[in-house]
């Protein structure tokens, strides 16, 4: 009998301790973990040159404007480069929310270029973690310039190049990712014998973020097999510069030993010298329409 | 005496039984809460389906539990500076409200009805408590017990600086809307 009471009153007190428990740790016990994915690993779809795992989400237009100068080792006749000027103008659209196409018209070698963007892995942590974000990118470009020699027989494939990439990168901290992107360009007619068809690359970088909307970013193509291009060495490409958020627009500075402006271009056809001050500014202004209701 | 003793125990396991379902705490995990910026530039609306919380109608004892990261705006570019800019969300993901119903006697949960409440509690966004007061409705039917209310806060109160470039864009204070609804069949 005794024993009994006392079962029973033990009962009764774990009920009242139990209504007494702090009801945040309820609510922690009846809610179960959620993925976490890590957003904003970069500003924007660009690192610099190359792309960033990032996609436009599924109904958002990314219309973009780059630019790039002459070099500035050009002196001060060519206002250090800025009276020649690059171009390229993209429109690059959120199909899905893995998936994103772009299209584009640059100076360079007059190309139209297309891609398709998917993304494989989201960096989570929470109820699934993933160390890594994945994107996969194929484009292709046209060079649309007259053909060099008219008379001989030309092929319009001729004028085809394609650019595949896995591009992966880690948000190691909210300020910090570290992207790296293996290249494989091939291109289907080169200038020279000496030129290379097929290039692979390995395309290393890194974003800081200064401030919440200001970031430093570098990016660098490691080529496995450079050789020339138009007779010149092939040499690495180097960018650094500035993601510069302002609400709906994201400028992005840059400073690069590149021209072009498309993979195909400054992956295996970058002819300057940062050593000898073949360095070109440009720019790449970022502005999203939101398609979404 | 074995009679009276077993009288005891079917006694003393009735009252276990019935403080065992007699259900005081009510639980949802997919409450609403949202907020609305207005200004003469543009309005921000954003939306999270997946608020957590816990009712204690014994009480009055109120508790809220969101992840910053599940509002979802109409622009994906306001959800990005949302996340990053302004709330932080990779160093304060949580947002959260420990508080109390002050007038929860005055609701009778066995008759469906409206009943005003008043609130008042400790909300945390971005790292940042404060004490606050609000006035909603309970909504008592026969299924479920329904959590409304709306008021206003003000994001420099939590720490969100915003630039003079957005200044314009949004408005000095929000306006939040909660809707909760806690199925009965989930008290415990």
């Amino acid at each position: 009998m005794k024993r009994l009471s006392t079962v029973v009153a033990f009962l009764l007190i774990s009920g009242t301790i139990f209504a007494q428990n702090d009801l945040l740790d309820l609510l922690n016990e009846e809610t179960q973990p959620e993925i976490e994915f890590a957003n904003a690993t970069f500003k924007s779809t660009r690192i610099m040159n190359g792309h960033s795992i990032e996609r436009m989400p599924s109904g958002q237009l990314d219309f973009r404007i780059s630019h790039r100068f002459g070099r500035i080792n050009s002196g001060a006749y060519e206002f250090f480069g800025l009276d020649q000027a690059n171009i390229r103008l993209g429109l690059e659209y959120g199909i899905l929310d893995w998936l994103m196409a772009g299209i584009g018209r640059g100076t360079y070698e007059k190309t139209i270029d297309g891609f398709l963007k998917f993304t494989v892995l989201r960096q989570s942590s929470g109820a699934r973690s993933m160390p890594v974000s994945v994107s996969v990118l194929s484009s292709a470009a046209i060079n649309s310039l007259k053909w060099a020699d008219p008379d001989r027989t030309n092929y319009f494939s001729s004028r085809l190049s394609y650019v595949h990439q896995v591009l992966i990168a880690p948000k190691i901290i909210s300020s910090i990712s570290l992207p790296l992107s293996p290249s494989f360009v091939h291109r289907n007619l080169v200038a020279t014998e000496l030129d290379p068809n097929d290039l692979w690359s390995l395309g290393a970088g890194g974003r800081v973020k200064i401030t919440k909307r200001v970031s430093f970013n570098a990016e660098y193509y490691y080529l496995f097999n450079p050789k020339t291009y138009m007779g010149q060495q092939v040499l690495n490409p180097l960018s650094v510069g500035f993601d510069i958020e302002t609400g709906g627009h994201v400028f992005q500075l840059i400073f690069t030993n590149s021209i072009a402006m498309i993979e195909k271009g400054f992956i295996s056809e970058t002819t300057g010298s940062w050593g000898k001050g073949d360095i070109h500014f440009g720019f790449n202004i970022s502005r999203v329409f939101s398609f979404k209701k | 005496m074995l009679v009276k003793m077993k009288k005891i125990i079917t006694l003393l396991v009735a009252i276990v039984t019935l403080t065992g379902t007699y259900a005081q705490k009510y639980v949802t995990k997919n409450g609403y809460i949202g907020f609305y910026s207005h200004t003469p530039v543009e309005d921000i609306k954003a939306d999270n389906n997946q608020v957590a919380g816990v009712l204690d109608i014994s009480t009055g004892d109120l508790v809220f539990q969101v992840l910053i990261k599940s509002f979802k705006f109409e622009k994906a570019l306001m959800e990005e500076h949302f996340n990053e800019n302004y709330l932080e969300s990779d160093k304060f993901p949580r947002s959260t409200f420990t508080g109390k119903i002050t007038n929860i006697a005055s609701v009778d949960f066995s008759k469906p009805g409206s009943y005003d409440a008043n609130v008042e509690g400790d909300l945390t966004i971005h790292g940042v408590t404060k004490k606050i007061t609000a006035k909603g409705t309970l909504e008592v039917t026969s299924g479920s017990i329904n959590a409304n209310s709306k008021f206003t806060i003000a994001p420099e109160d939590y720490n969100i600086k915003i630039p003079n470039v957005v200044r314009n864009n949004i408005a000095k204070t929000l306006e939040v809307t909660v809707n909760m609804k806690y199925p009965l069949a989930e008290g415990k």
